[in-house]
């Protein structure tokens, strides 16, 4: 179903202006990404600061140690992957920045203050694996659901959910019922309420994980695009590195058992560079993926791997 | 009455069309049904003769509903009163201690005892000592026992339905910093209502038949019940089909009566959320 709806794109620069953005000297300084954010030359507070972050489960004879000693600033709009093997405590990481669980030591910041004020002053809006629709609700009502909650008068409630159906490319399905719609389409539906209520962060965890390649590919450009247009940061939880790549400023990677932060990658693609079938074709692109996967298995993976270099 | 609106638009070139020729087959066929069993049985009283003591023909049956109309449609409304008292009362009692049980692990386990001691109680054995209980001139023995037939369903398919909301809905209602009242009225409410819909639909029924059934067991005279089994004991056995006919009317009226609470919940649950 969604193959058939033309998709908004954003407009398509030359070729060549294309290829040479993310092409320059292979080491851009780590600040590139954020340079542009005022706010963050201001000394505005960064979207999410960890230190020193733990979290352990489980009773006290059967511990398990999800993350252990992260460290983690995302600055202001920028768009951060967090990427790494099952159990590497990446999806925890996000659920502590979101307040749903508690971290066991450390400290972290969410826009300057404690997490759980974050969370009860709405600062971020979170999207997951499953879309996680009410069933009983249609689109609208879906993405009006955290404006309900938060007292929004109806008439600015219709209007926002008016301008977020257009942004994700559901005009037509707003009267719909999830069970109606595509996978992909109820997953637009959860992005489209993750930003109801213009938050500076988006947490996704996954969000593109159960679908099929095409829609997916399909999803990052959207995602990508709605990104540069909000300004909001975001913080995106992933298995896939060519994904990973493509969407973000900084590709953090991360290792399991205990969860911890390996290594970063800065991919130096630009917020301004249009994300679509050039970057993925682009051999910047692809030299980027391969330091990613040599980061994650820790050292050089492959003779294929070498070769390309 | 079926054949003004279902039959096809006439002028309408060739045969009706398929949905159109559905519902006129969905109506008619138990008519059909009704008729012909109607008239078997008639033709099996007249005809091949079967006693009437075994079996009265419905013409027989037709006259003494009709000569005593009034007494049967005065026991109607006392059994009808009392299977509605009591399924009132039993779904009052069965949503608010399933929230109770919902909310507090606790209350589930006190509960959990005396729910299934309940489910197992015969109407037989409960209704002579209520209805000795409350004296033979008091009608709420019988309500009593309607109200706890209809309480075990409707508490057990309530606990179950509060309990369905995801993992995931949860998280996203904590990640809005909901109050528990928003998320019970926004989440909760509407994932347990298509189970409390099925505990009533199981309700109205059992709550009818015990209401009857309890009749048979003492208590004030009066009620269909207590009107089909001293006509069967006087050897009417017309007078007691056309109580058993009401009888088995009145179970009709409190399935549809569900069925539309049904529809109205499924019609309105969906819009909850006008935006």
């Amino acid at each position: 179903m969604t193959t058939d709806r033309p998709l908004p794109t954003a407009p398509v620069p030359d070729q060549e202006d294309h290829v040479d953005a993310p092409q320059p000297e292979h080491e851009r300084p780590a600040r590139r990404a954020t340079d542009s954010e005022p706010d963050h030359a201001f000394g505005a507070p960064p979207a999410v600061r960890a230190s020193g972050v733990s979290k352990t489960f489980g009773s006290r004879r059967s511990q398990v140690s999800a993350l252990s000693e992260v460290d983690l600033t995302v600055a202001a709009g920028e768009f951060v992957a967090l990427i790494g093997p099952s159990g590497c405590g990446k999806s925890t990481l996000m659920r502590l920045v979101a307040d749903l669980e508690t971290p066991s030591s450390g400290s972290l910041e969410v826009f300057g203050k404690p997490a759980a004020r974050a969370r009860a002053d709405q600062d971020y809006g979170i999207a997951f694996q499953q879309a996680g629709l009410l069933p009983w609700r249609t689109v609208a009502a879906n993405i009006a659901l955290p404006l309900e909650l938060h007292g929004a008068p109806r008439a600015e409630r219709k209007q926002r959910v008016a301008e977020l159906v257009e942004l994700v490319g559901l005009g037509d399905f707003a009267r719909s019922r999830p069970d109606q719609l595509s996978g992909g389409m109820q997953q637009r539906v959860a992005i489209a309420r993750s930003l109801a209520e213009r938050p500076r962060l988006l947490l996704m965890d996954e969000p593109f994980g159960a679908l099929d390649e095409m829609t997916r590919e399909r999803m990052q450009a959207e995602l990508a695009r709605i990104s540069v247009e909000t300004g909001a940061a975001v913080v995106f939880v992933t298995h896939s590195i060519p994904e990973a790549v493509f969407l973000a400023d900084r590709v953090v990677v991360m290792s399991a058992r205990p969860g911890r932060i390996t290594d970063e990658i800065v991919t130096g693609i630009g917020r301004d560079v249009v994300r679509d079938e050039h970057l993925r074709e682009d051999p910047a692109f692809f030299r980027k993926v391969t330091e990613v996967r040599e980061a994650l298995h820790a050292g050089p993976v492959s003779a294929a791997g070498a070769h390309e270099r | 009455m079926t054949t003004t609106t279902t039959r096809p638009a006439p002028g309408r070139a060739g045969p009706a069309s398929p949905a159109a020729t559905e519902r006129v087959g969905r109506v008619l066929a138990p008519i059909v049904v009704g008729v012909v069993g109607l008239a078997v049985w008639q033709f099996l009283v007249s005809v091949v003769e079967v006693s009437p003591y075994l079996l009265p023909g419905p013409r027989e049956i037709g006259s003494e509903l009709r000569d005593n109309a009034a007494a049967v449609r005065e026991a109607f409304w006392i059994t009808g009163t009392n299977a509605a008292i009591g399924l009132v009362f039993g779904t009052v009692v069965g949503i608010v201690l399933a929230g109770l049980a919902a909310w507090a692990r606790v209350v589930d386990g006190m509960l959990a005892f005396v729910v299934a001691s309940l489910a197992v109680v015969p109407i037989v054995a409960l209704a002579p000592v209520l209805n000795s209980m409350y004296g033979a001139d008091s009608e709420y023995g019988r309500r009593a026992i309607a109200a706890i037939a209809a309480f075990v369903p409707i508490y057990v398919n309530t606990v179950r339905g509060l309990r369905q909301t995801t993992p995931q809905h949860r998280d996203l209602m904590h990640s809005y910093a909901a109050s528990g009242w928003q998320t019970f009225r926004a989440l909760t409410l509407p994932s347990a209502a298509p189970h409390v819909i099925t505990g009533i639909r199981v309700a109205s029924s059992l709550a009818v038949i015990s209401a009857l059934v309890a009749e048979y067991f003492g208590g004030p005279r009066g009620g269909l019940g207590s009107f089909i089994s001293t006509s069967a004991a006087t050897s009417a056995y017309a007078l007691a089909w056309a109580y058993v006919v009401a009888a088995i009317v009145l179970g009709l009226v409190a399935y549809v009566v569900t069925v539309a609470i049904e529809r109205l919940v499924q019609w309105r649950l969906p819009t909850g959320g006008r935006s």
